[in-house]
């Protein structure tokens, strides 16, 4: 009974909301891109946003950062403002695109800057030490001094995700993490990521447009259009009504091998 | 050669061409990566601005042409930062507005000078000692702001992830803009402002192609830039030149053996890999 009592006050304790968005909303030029969205977050949970483009998926993972400001309400992470957190906190895969790939850098330069937040001149031991484990992590070691201009789609996200794990974050936050990998590559990046996760204490929040990742792997989904059309696991967020409010159709998600036919 | 150096005017014309070619070499691989090398060229004729207007009122070049060059950069980054227009089109604006001001600055002179064209084409015999403090003055921020170095850098190769980190990359931007801005007001009596944006760009153009990484990139800048001052010096005074067509044309023959260097290395690396591919087959 008191220890009951003790797992259920450790449990309490340990669910704290780690982001806690309160009626936020953003405008971009004059398009309100985000309508007062309220989620919270908790700890270990790995959150995939789903919507349709332009839907306000990155600019909610924006916000957060504080890359854009909020027209109104307020977003805390473990209870406390953006800029008291340290942002080695927070580990971020942006989209591709945001890369210069013709920037004179290897790799190890590229997931050192994840560690002290500039670019490196010359690398530590200690340096080269964690950049070798982090990349061994992610099935990356053999890029470890190959240029970036010379790495693929998929080994690029791959290096962008081992930026994001050397600072060992607590909360993750991932922009579309399979943009421009095939199908065998987006499967290896997932498990390495469901790996990483399984033996630490962080919490995911990804931008995906993929209905049947967020039914692998996440374990709540925030669906959203400009608004927040549904929140809650993927069997219950993921159904007929809340995809036709989001995308206008329900599409390939009644393909996705799910628990029950009626739960998509 | 050395018998050159037996000359103030030569002492001073190295000595100041020496740290500005530090300086420009240094910031110019930022401006190389960043894709701003109109900003050079918009910023030196800003310079021509403040020269004549200096002109026109009878004072020291150096101390117009200093804030009317440092307020052109700080609107251009304004005015780009603000209407979201591309960098080109508004250094474009900046570079004919600076340029138009100079000229009509120019005509209202009523007595002939050369000191315009000293700055349009460069000279060494201009070279002052305020110039000489000037450079020095140049160095001591590289100098300061070296540690900035890093974040600069970072915010070059992907500036969403260095604003995310809470990087000050606005404030960066204004910053490099008016380091960039006082170099080439210093620079611009030896190289002349025609030539400045060449002899911020070359340096760095070369050591990028001759470089795997960021680090060795300014550092091989840094010495080209500082090589061809000395070559382009003494060829403008073993053979009467002006000063900055000389450096510029050391400036681009070193830019050519880089060009064959990666050339001859980008074509023996893809024989590697053939060959590899052969034997692995």
């Amino acid at each position: 009974m008191v220890l009951n009592i003790f797992g259920f006050i450790l449990f309490t304790y340990l669910m704290v909301n780690v982001i806690e968005i309160a009626n936020v909303s953003v405008r971009l030029g004059d398009f309100l891109a985000l309508r007062d969205i309220s989620v919270n977050i908790q700890t270990g949970d790995f959150v995939a946003i789903i919507g349709p483009n332009g839907s306000g998926k990155s600019t909610l993972l924006r916000a957060i950062l504080g890359l854009v400001p909020l027209e109104s309400g307020r977003i805390k992470i473990f209870d406390k403002e953006l800029k008291m957190i340290p942002p080695e906190w927070i580990g971020y895969v942006p989209q591709l695109k945001t890369v210069d790939r013709n920037f004179p850098a290897v790799t190890c330069d590229l997931v050192t800057s994840g560690i002290h937040r500039r670019w490196p001149g010359i690398l530590t031991k200690k340096d080269h030490e964690s950049v070798s484990e982090v990349l061994a992590k992610v099935g990356a070691e053999h890029l470890n001094h190959k240029p970036l201009g010379q790495l693929s789609g998929g080994e690029i996200q791959r290096v962008y995700l081992a930026r994001a794990l050397v600072r060992k974050p607590k909360i993750l936050l991932l922009d579309e993490p399979a943009t421009g990998i095939d199908a065998v590559g987006e499967d290896y990046m997932y498990s390495i990521l469901d790996e990483h996760l399984e033996r630490a204490d962080t919490t995911v929040l990804m931008v995906t447009h993929d209905w049947l990742t967020a039914k692998h792997h996440a374990n709540q989904v925030l669906l959203l259009n400009h608004k927040l059309i549904a929140e809650g696991p993927p069997s219950e967020a993921l159904n007929d009504k809340h995809l036709r409010a989001a995308f206008g159709h329900v599409g390939h998600a009644h393909d996705l091998p799910c628990d029950g036919a009626s739960d998509v | 050669m050395f018998e050159a150096l037996q000359y103030g005017f030569m002492q001073r014309a190295l000595i100041a061409g020496l740290l500005t070619a530090v300086a420009a070499s240094y910031y110019g691989v930022f401006v190389v990566q960043r894709g701003m090398s109109f900003l050079g060229n918009g910023l030196a004729h800003a310079t021509f601005g403040g020269v004549a207007l200096a002109l026109l009122l009878n004072q020291e070049p150096l101390w117009v042409a200093v804030p009317f060059t440092v307020l052109v950069a700080v609107l251009i980054t304004y005015v780009r930062d603000r209407t979201g227009l591309a960098p080109d089109t508004v250094i474009g604006i900046f570079f004919a507005l600076s340029m138009a001001l100079g000229i009509v600055f120019i005509s209202r002179i009523q007595t002939y000078t050369t000191d315009a064209f000293h700055y349009l084409f460069g000279s060494i015999l201009a070279v002052t000692e305020t110039d000489i403090v000037a450079s020095v003055f140049i160095l001591l921020l590289i100098l300061i702001t070296l540690r900035l170095w890093g974040r600069w850098a970072y915010a070059t190769i992907d500036r969403e992830a260095a604003l995310a980190d809470r990087i000050p990359v606005k404030f960066d931007d204004y910053l490099l803009s008016v380091l960039i801005a006082l170099t080439i007001v210093v620079s611009a009596k030896i190289v002349g402002i025609v030539l400045i944006s060449a002899f911020l760009v070359i340096p760095a153009a070369s050591a990028r192609l001759v470089s795997r990484r960021f680090l060795g990139m300014t550092v091989v800048s840094v010495v080209i830039g500082v090589v061809t001052v000395i070559i382009g010096l003494m060829c403008s005074f073993q053979f009467d030149l002006p000063s900055g067509a000389s450096i510029i044309l050391v400036q681009a023959l070193i830019f050519t053996v880089c060009l064959l260097i990666s050339m001859v290395a980008g074509a023996r690396a893809s024989l590697i890999s053939k060959s590899a591919v052969r034997s692995k087959s």
